[in-house]
């Protein structure tokens, strides 16, 4: 799986949680949630779509991992190896 | 034969516009079968039937617009022959709704003292809450409309009349309007609604206000254990713990489930309202049924399946009308506390906060610990602070035993 390919994806994601919003102007270092003021219930809801998407199983006690687009892709990047 | 009404689904509906049928003459009905679709401020709503029956005709036609109330159509109730009609509204079955309805439509010599005292301001015009507040923000002249609601009471579709005629338009549409999707009920009409349910609250209760911080540390370590053992998709968020903890604590208050008209009455179903956001500002707050008898997964599969569908606008018709009491939870890295205003006819809001770390002490020692700071805000026209304080306790008391829950 390509870093782009998992950048993709959360983008696509991003912007079906928060149509409005605009995910390609986060910068790497950004707090997700805060910027495209997503909620709790949202983001469980993203998680989900992304562990469906990619197959990839993100336990509760790395959530802290996901937090930002840099470490959410870092962290997706090194699960898919 | 009875008349099935257009219902009322909050303090702020006046009207609904009906976009679809879903029955036909002679279709057999039965209760909680969809009968049409109705477009409020709150979206485009599915209303329920709650009585067996036949449908034997309709009253009115798809793309018509009728005031709360309203016959839509004929039913021949199960094991009834065809006789002469009663009056006797089928949509009774949510007393939740009834008084939001009934009070809706005061006039405000008919109200508060407060609101009395508006009315000296534009001496002898009777106009709705709601349409006062829609003709102010419009800069309309109160002056120059003539009302159509009861006693020549000024009501929204007036002001709106007003408002078209003010832009040059022709108001020629009277009662049919196009039916149009839920997509394009504009956010704004959320936002008045809520306006004037919240303004209609604070005229209208006499809010009392207590606040516990709570301990989470067992409730905390209980959900991670518990979503350690599971996948994603089926993983419990906090406020799961939250709504069955209240739910549960009401059992020793029952008198803060239940709503004010006239008195209090309880009810014996414990109903959750809760607040859900919309990205686009305003919010709705659908119930989430018998939440006591539910287990805290089944809470979950609720909100996973409500809150997208509350987002998209499209409820059910019980779902915005059956609430007793409701609950607010500002989710995680927001405000440390909230207090409610209490929806009415409900008699009390349950604010929380976000969970936090704070210095707290534990069996003599300062530690840091997760809490998270709880408001009750009760209606003191039904309840006391001693009442509400027992709730508080219950509630810290469930959500230090989340096992029980």
């Amino acid at each position: 799986m390509t870093r782009e390919h998992i950048q993709s994806t959360i983008f696509e994601l991003l912007k079906k949680t928060a149509p409005e919003t605009d995910p390609h102007s986060l910068r790497p270092d950004e707090n997700i949630r805060e910027a495209l003021n997503i909620d709790s219930f949202d983001a469980l809801q993203f998680l989900v779509a992304l562990n469906e998407k990619l197959g990839i199983d993100i336990p509760e006690e790395d959530y802290s991992k996901t937090t930002t687009l840099g470490s959410l892709t870092d962290y997706l990047e090194q699960r898919s190896r | 034969m009875t008349d099935f009404l257009m219902p009322s689904l909050g303090a702020d509906m006046e009207a609904g516009t009906l976009v679809q049928w879903k029955k036909k003459p002679g279709d057999q009905l039965t209760p909680g079968d969809i009968i049409a679709e109705v477009e409020t401020q709150k979206g485009l709503i599915e209303i329920e039937i709650f009585e067996a029956g036949i449908l034997e005709s309709y009253l009115i036609e798809e793309g018509d617009k009728v005031p709360v109330g309203s016959p839509m159509a004929r039913l021949r109730p199960e094991g009834s022959s065809k006789k002469t009609p009663e009056t006797h509204p089928i949509q009774e079955k949510s007393q939740a709704s009834k008084p939001l309805a009934a009070i809706s439509e005061k006039t405000p010599s008919e109200s508060s003292s407060s609101q009395k005292k508006t009315s000296e301001e534009i001496p002898r015009i009777k106009i709705s809450p709601l349409a006062r507040s829609i003709a102010e923000k419009n800069g309309i002249d109160l002056s120059s409309i003539t009302g159509s609601g009861e006693g020549g009471a000024i009501i929204k579709a007036d002001v709106e009349k007003a408002m078209v005629a003010k832009a040059g338009e022709p108001a020629g549409k009277e009662t049919r309007e196009a039916p149009s999707t839920a997509k394009t009920i504009p956010q704004e009409s959320i936002r008045t609604a809520v306006a004037a349910a919240m303004s209609r609250s604070n005229r209208e209760i006499p809010h009392y206000y207590l606040e516990k911080r709570i301990d989470m540390l067992a409730a905390m370590t209980w959900l991670q254990e518990v979503n350690r053992q599971r996948k994603i998709s089926e993983r419990l968020l906090p406020v799961v713990l939250f709504i069955k903890a209240v739910a549960k604590a009401l059992e020793s208050s029952p008198e803060l489930n239940g709503i004010w008209d006239n008195g209090l009455q309880i009810q014996n179903q414990v109903n959750i309202g809760f607040v859900i956001s919309l990205r686009a500002g305003g919010l709705l707050v659908p119930a989430i049924r018998d939440a006591d008898l539910k287990s805290p997964e089944e809470i979950m599969a609720v909100l996973n399946e409500l809150i997208p569908r509350a987002r998209a606008l499209k409820l059910r018709s019980s779902e915005l009308s059956d609430s007793t009491i409701t609950i607010t939870s500002l989710g995680e890295n927001g405000a440390d506390k909230v207090f409610g205003v209490i929806y009415p006819p409900q008699v009390a809001i349950v604010g929380f906060g976000s969970i936090i770390n704070e210095a707290v002490v534990h069996e003599g020692m300062l530690a840091i610990r997760p809490v998270v700071h709880v408001s009750l805000a009760g209606d003191h026209r039904a309840t006391d602070g001693l009442s509400g304080s027992r709730f508080l306790e219950a509630l810290n008391n469930n959500l230090q035993n989340p096992n029980a829950l």
